[in-house]
């Protein structure tokens, strides 16, 4: 049982003209088994979450934690957040030239667990894993996303979560890219991983679609950097039909 | 006759070396010559020395013997032999002449020609290893011939180490229909200097491959030119090179295509680490009237992992006929990309083994070429030893 909390975060980037305020006070308990949805309009600030919670430099936190099963999130670094359990399926994996699919796989797997895997039954879990989400065998010894379509990116990205386990992932626009198979292949993924591991799940998402595979016990609103108002899977629906724009004020008003 | 060098500009973050350019004359117009009169000590604004630091080479380019030499040990496989061959009987062979100060002056003062031959229909199942260290009190003109007898198969491998003044005068002449392929290692200690000309005569239908590993040594230069007998020749050009604090570490190209329908294909990648690290690559490509049918590429890549460091990299590619299979270049100079360190860190994996990741994943695919497993394996250990150098 796992509790990724995040209290009061507020988030700032350095750009040409100054710093910049992107997450203004966000607030939010996941555990274990819980499925959360954050759904909201372009450049709100969902990618600005995930990344913060996985550590990217770019990203300077202000005021604020995170705290893995009360441990600091924000004092550990990058690679030790993935080892405590974290996953962020990127919106926009990096391509890594010249380091093949099944040599990451196999490195990152041994880093998070602390010993590698064996050989055999590892080499059998990832032949099966690509096979549950439709990966054509011979991505295990492509470079790591160099030349995938955006699809294939969320598959591998999908395939990782599955096999590194972790207690908590964040999912960051998963569904974008995908064709309506590869949606319900990705979603089963996910879970498939849920299931046999108990994590628990941030969804990002600006589309109700993946919704449909799979349910979220809550649905947060995101607006302007903060949550803006919350609810079980119902406010999705009600978002599917009436959109964003109730929650958007005029730069008048704001 | 038209000059094409196109800017190709580079993939993700680029500190810019100097931008290709149009040379102010054809390369084909370069002087060549047996005779040291034909070559002023140069000044340092020449093209073909713009890039070194002449100031510390004076020596290299003085017109008399030093009759010292480096140590030598090597491994003949049965058939090869190693003799020596007057200076004379060489120049009457018809070799490519010296094209640099420091070559004429090599091949003048060398006191004579140490000769590997591999003789015709010959397939060596090892290679030829010829070891050679330092001799730090004076410097040494080295002047080598290798001849592969035509239809035979070889691979020749030179090692440089130690501490050492170096100017070098390297002939290949790969016989028609030989499969050869010359690699030339430079581990030099840091106090070291070596110049070398490197030139590869493919003969008709052989394949050629030189292959430059270049990690160690104060200055290095090693310039290497193809040229071709007759149609149908192949020539490859590989290169790995790592360059760290104080290094300066040029590789200069030069693929003279004057018979029709040959090939050559160049890759060369460099990494670059600590502060007035230095690399320069120059690749000149030369498509004569003559040589319909030519198809070439020639690629450098550079990754530049600290501050302070500097890569030049200049394609140029001269253009006389339309009638040829392909043409073309590539070449980039990038910072190490922290997007892929974080990418892979996001997955557990501790930053020094993820930057080892990219590092090596940058090389692999110039590594995989060189296809002498000996050579491979030596040099990705040489590359993790330099990479936690750098670290530590
Ligand atoms: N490095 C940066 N420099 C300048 N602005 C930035 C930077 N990073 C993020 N931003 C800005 O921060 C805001 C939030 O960006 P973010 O990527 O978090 O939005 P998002 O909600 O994920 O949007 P999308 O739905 O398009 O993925 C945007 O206005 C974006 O332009
Ligand atoms: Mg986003």
């Amino acid at each position: 049982m796992s509790t990724l909390e995040i209290k009061d975060l507020h988030v700032t980037v350095d750009t040409d003209q100054g710093t910049k305020e992107i997450l203004r006070g966000v607030t939010l308990t996941i555990e274990s088994g819980q499925t959360h949805a954050i759904m909201g309009p372009n450049g709100s600030g969902k990618s600005t979450l995930a990344y913060s919670i996985a550590g990217h430099p770019k990203y300077t936190i202000t005021s604020g934690t995170v705290t893995l099963d009360g441990e600091d999130v924000l004092a550990m670094k990058v690679d030790e957040r993935a080892r405590a359990g974290l996953f962020l399926a990127m919106q926009y994996p990096v391509e890594v030239p010249g380091v093949t699919v099944s040599n990451f796989l196999r490195t990152a797997k041994t880093a998070v667990t602390g010993e590698a895997p064996k050989l055999r039954t590892w080499v059998k879990d990832v032949k099966e894993a690509m096979g549950n989400l439709r990966m054509d065998p011979v991505f295990a010894e492509r470079n790591v996303n160099e030349g995938f379509s955006g699809g294939e990116k969320k598959r591998h990205e999908i395939l990782q979560m599955e096999l590194l386990q972790p207690k908590i992932a964040i999912l960051d626009e998963t569904d974008s890219g995908l064709d309506v198979d590869a949606l319900r292949v990705v979603s089963e993924g996910v879970n498939r991983a849920k299931e046999t591991t108990g994590a628990g799940v941030l969804l990002i998402t600006h589309y109700t679609r993946i919704l449909r595979y799979i349910k979220p016990d809550f649905v947060h609103v995101f607006v302007d950097g903060r949550i803006a108002e919350e609810g079980g899977s119902e406010l999705a629906d009600r978002l599917e039909a009436e959109g964003y724009d109730r929650f958007l004020t005029t730069p008048a008003e704001a | 006759m038209s000059l094409l060098t196109p800017q190709r500009p580079a993939d993700g973050a680029h500190t810019d070396s100097a931008a290709t350019m149009v040379p102010d004359q054809s390369r084909a117009e370069r002087t060549s010559s047996f005779d040291v009169s034909a070559f002023p000590v140069p000044a340092g604004r020449e093209e073909e020395w713009r890039f070194t630091p002449v100031d510390r080479l004076g020596r290299f380019f003085r017109d008399e013997a030093t009759g010292a030499c480096l140590d030598w040990s090597q491994d003949l496989p049965a058939g090869v032999t190693l003799t020596t061959m007057p200076v004379q009987e060489w120049r009457d062979l018809g070799v490519p002449q010296p094209q640099d100060r420091a070559a004429v002056v090599a091949a003048e003062h060398s006191g004579g020609v140490a000769v590997v031959d591999v003789p015709a229909d010959t397939e060596l199942s090892e290679p030829v290893r010829i070891r050679l260290s330092g001799a730090p009190e004076q410097l040494v003109h080295g002047h080598l011939l290798v001849r592969v007898g035509r239809f035979s198969r070889a691979t020749v491998v030179l090692e440089h180490s130690g501490v050492a003044d170096y100017s070098e005068m390297l002939t290949v002449l790969a016989g028609d229909g030989s499969d050869v392929t010359l690699v030339s290692v430079q581990e030099w200690d840091d106090r070291s200097h070596h110049l070398a000309q490197h030139d590869v005569v493919v003969g008709r239908d052989a394949s050629a491959r030189h292959i430059a590993v270049t990690l160690g040594g104060g200055v290095v230069r090693l310039n290497t030119n193809t040229s071709y007998t007759g149609p149908g020749g192949s020539f490859e050009g590989l290169g790995v090179y790592f360059a760290d604090a104080g290094q300066h570490l040029e590789h200069r190209l030069f693929v003279d295509h004057e018979a029709p329908h040959c090939r050559s294909n160049v890759e060369y990648k460099g990494a670059l680490q600590g502060d007035t690290a230095r690399t320069v690559w120059v690749g000149d490509v030369l498509i004569r009237a003559s040589a319909e049918g030519t198809d070439t590429y020639e690629l450098n890549r550079n990754l530049i992992l600290t501050d302070g460091a500097r890569a030049d990299s200049v394609p140029n590619l001269e253009i006389e006929t339309g009638e040829i299979e392909g043409a073309g270049h590539a070449s980039a100079t990038g910072r190490f990309d922290d997007e892929q360190l974080f990418y892979l860190m996001a997955r557990g994996i501790p930053e020094d083994e993820a930057r080892r990741l990219v590092v090596r994943g940058f090389f692999a695919s110039v590594v995989a070429r060189i296809g002498v497993p000996e050579v491979q394996e030596h040099l990705m250990e040489a590359i993790e030893r330099e990479l936690s150098a750098g670290v530590a």
